[in-house]
């Protein structure tokens, strides 16, 4: 059974139609494959790709959350088997109390695991554990061209790490063993520290990121010449049962994030508002290393408190910018900030993080060195030229850009950014020869078709 | 497809010779190189707006030919354009039209059926034929180039006036019947624009350039909006055209 269905990526920006259908198992999942049209299938789970990633106009999406048991937990191993339409939400209510939590936690929960493979997906722990495919030890792949697979690192290390950050582009992920964490509470124990400019930003990650699983900062884009990447730096680690005060201990695995709040019925975002939420938030960290205990949900996913906070950018919707710089390009980094507070270019939520080293993936996102991500309204003035402009200053800083958040690229930098795109289009070829594989963002970045 | 920020990958233009269609494919081409095709009847006309496309920054710019009249060839000239462009068509332009001239198509000849047929019956069949293709395709956008002298006809241009309001009627209405399918149609209602159409024309109140009609288009897709007017301030004007007493009205020279 399919409907058809306008889909959109979390920008809320081009939205396209589809069919839209809902294979409830195994089976159902190498059918619609195999009866692919000419515009082809793209997998899609909870719609957290800002762009246009998990949309195919004229084609098919299988919605792959209704594939959604979680199949084995080895509490000794500290592993667990799930079907890919698993959100890490679910994942995190189900297993916290066991003492497990998902290995990457992205900034939101509202993430299913086959998505999460496919757009590589790192969070605030990407310095120290990498990205969300490095901790798949198993997952079955369902091809076109070869049928279902299993996936492991060692076993298939190239169609595995094609598939880990390929973007969705070489089958569907049927389900995954993922290895998990290990935890005594869920709170997270965070230094939060203020820093003046960029200069001591950068010097705080990267003089302290080593002692801490988790480190972000919150830069405030609007502060412009010697305040210049002032940002929050908060650094945490998970909390051991002993941090917590005796009468927390009982509970100590529980994990209930509050209730989302409504979304305004207009769109409140706009530049005056941004600036003053900017100031705000630099403001409410007080000055110095304060030691404080949060709930994991406040400090992994603030944007989860708010349900559909996209639609606050109203109806023209909005569009991320995340690239990553490596080490070495610390001055283009400053340019590239020094532009948009320069441009007074708003971002509700500008976030700098360090990264550790990258993995095997040729469409991996994630490499040593600084990434920084903003919001920005789609509807500001001059916008596409300004990020054109950015593309190429991170193409010849050796840089990229990151296509789960992608809605707008130069198409022509796309290898330059990911030079092993070659190598993955071999492997793809292998699985998937006849593309059935296809998405908006396939037909926006021609190299990827 | 058309990115978050309005930049497109293929561009069509029925009426490609036009210099307002010109324009609009040389906007919109520029950013991502877009291939382009032009479809049209006069080969001279056409060779010369492709190349200033090119010059503009287009990808590959191809010719073919396109009659409005020849309704029952619209489908595969639409077909014909999206294999050229490789695959998808991310924006079809409706530029062609005929302007007439009033004073003599008034008094006799074909002149007058045959502007009704181009810009009427011509826009209805080549939109339709653009719709179907571009909701097999689930997205796209039709860009429909209409005028302000549809929006209350007038006594001096009333044959050109009332073939621009049914054709703006018609895609009002096809905008509305597209909801939900992926596809957008944008409406444009320049002024009195310079071009080669309006040539030894006296030019009226608030004139306009075919590049500036270019630019409000190029807007008006990235923003989604339904309707431009070209330049934004006829919209005013005509809200209160609109309202004049008909006795007023008829005497407003052409």
């Amino acid at each position: 059974v399919s409907t058809v269905e306008l889909l959109a990526g979390w920008g809320r920006t081009s939205p396209s139609a589809a069919r839209v259908s809902k294979p409830n198992d195994a089976h159902e999942v190498e059918e619609l494959l195999s009866n692919a049209g000419p515009r082809g299938v793209i997998g899609r789970g909870l719609g957290r790709s800002y762009g246009d990633a998990a949309q195919n106009a004229g084609g098919e999406v299988a919605l792959m959350t209704g594939l959604d048991g979680i199949r084995a937990v080895d509490l000794e191993g500290a592993t667990v088997t799930v079907d890919a339409g698993v959100s890490l939400d679910r994942l995190m209510k189900t297993l916290a109390p066991l003492g497990l939590w998902p290995p990457v936690s992205p900034g939101t929960r509202q993430v299913s695991v086959g998505g999460a493979i496919a757009s590589d997906v790192h969070g605030k722990g990407h310095h120290r554990d990498g990205t969300f495919g490095s901790h798949v030890l198993s997952m079955e792949l369902v091809t076109p061209g070869k049928g279902p697979m299993i996936l492991t690192p060692d076993g298939t290390p190239e169609e595995f790490w094609a598939t880990a950050g390929g973007m969705g582009l070489t089958g569907l992920v049927r389900a995954a063993t993922l290895k998990m964490l290990r935890i005594q509470t869920t709170k997270i124990r965070v230094d939060s520290v203020r820093t003046p400019d960029l200069e001591s930003t950068m010097a705080v990650m990267s003089e302290r990121d080593r002692f801490y699983r988790y480190s972000v900062a919150w830069i405030d884009c609007l502060a412009r010449g010697s305040s210049l990447g002032r940002s929050i730096v908060e650094l945490g680690d998970h909390a051991e049962v002993d941090e917590i005060p005796a009468g927390a201990r009982p509970g100590a695995l529980v994990f209930r994030p509050p209730r989302p709040l409504p979304s305004p019925p207009w769109a409140p975002l706009n530049r005056w508002t941004i600036a003053a939420f900017n100031e705000l938030w630099y403001r409410k960290a007080r000055l110095g290393a304060k030691r404080h205990l949060v709930p994991a949900s406040s400090f992994f996913h603030p944007l989860d408190g708010v349900v559909d906070w996209n639609r606050m950018y109203g109806r023209q919707g909005f569009v991320q910018y995340q690239f990553v710089l490596p080490d070495g390009e610390e001055k283009t980094l400053r340019r590239i900030i020094e532009e948009l507070a320069g441009r007074r270019c708003a971002s509700f939520l500008a976030v700098l993080k360090r990264f550790g080293e990258a993995n095997p993936g040729p469409l991996s996102f994630p490499r040593t060195g600084w990434t920084l991500a903003l919001d920005l309204p789609a509807s500001t003035d001059g916008l596409g030229t300004l990020l054109d402009g950015m593309d190429s200053v991170v193409a010849s800083g050796g840089g990229r850009v990151y296509l789960a958040k992608d809605s707008r690229l130069r198409p022509d930098l796309l290898e330059s950014m990911y030079p092993e795109l070659p190598r993955w289009r071999e492997v793809r070829d292998r699985l998937d020869p006849d593309r059935v594989m296809c998405s908006d963002l396939a037909r926006r970045l021609p190299a990827l078709s | 497809m058309k990115d978050a920020l309005g930049a497109v990958n293929s561009v069509l233009v029925l009426g490609g010779s036009s210099d307002i269609g010109a324009a609009i494919a040389a906007k919109l081409a520029a950013p991502r190189s877009a291939q382009v095709v032009l479809a049209g009847r006069d080969v001279k006309n056409l060779a010369r707006a492709a190349e200033s496309v090119s010059r503009a920054g287009a990808g590959r710019v191809e010719t073919l030919h396109f009659d409005a009249l020849e309704t029952a060839s619209h489908d595969d000239v639409l077909a014909a354009a999206a294999a050229i462009a490789g695959g998808d068509l991310d924006v079809v332009v409706i530029a062609f039209g005929v302007l007439g001239d009033q004073i003599v198509d008034e008094a006799g000849g074909e002149g007058a059926v045959r502007l009704a047929m181009t810009n009427y019956v011509g826009a209805v069949s080549a939109g339709l034929a653009a719709a179907r293709l571009l909701r097999r395709q689930g997205h796209g956008c039709i860009v429909a180039l209409s005028s302000v002298a549809g929006e209350r006809v007038r006594r001096a241009n009333f044959i050109y006036g009332s073939s621009k309001a049914g054709m703006d009627g018609f895609f009002q209405g096809l905008a509305d019947s597209l909801e939900g399918t992926g596809v957008d149609v944008l409406i444009v209602r320049p002024g009195f624009v310079r071009t080669r159409m309006t040539e030894g024309r006296p030019p009226a109140p608030f004139a306009t350039t075919a590049e500036e009609v270019a630019s409000a288009a190029a807007r008006g897709l990235q923003s989604g909006r339904p309707v431009v007017w070209v330049p934004p301030t006829l919209r005013l004007v005509f809200l209160v055209f609109r309202h004049l007493p008909r006795a007023l009205w008829r005497r407003v020279p052409g």
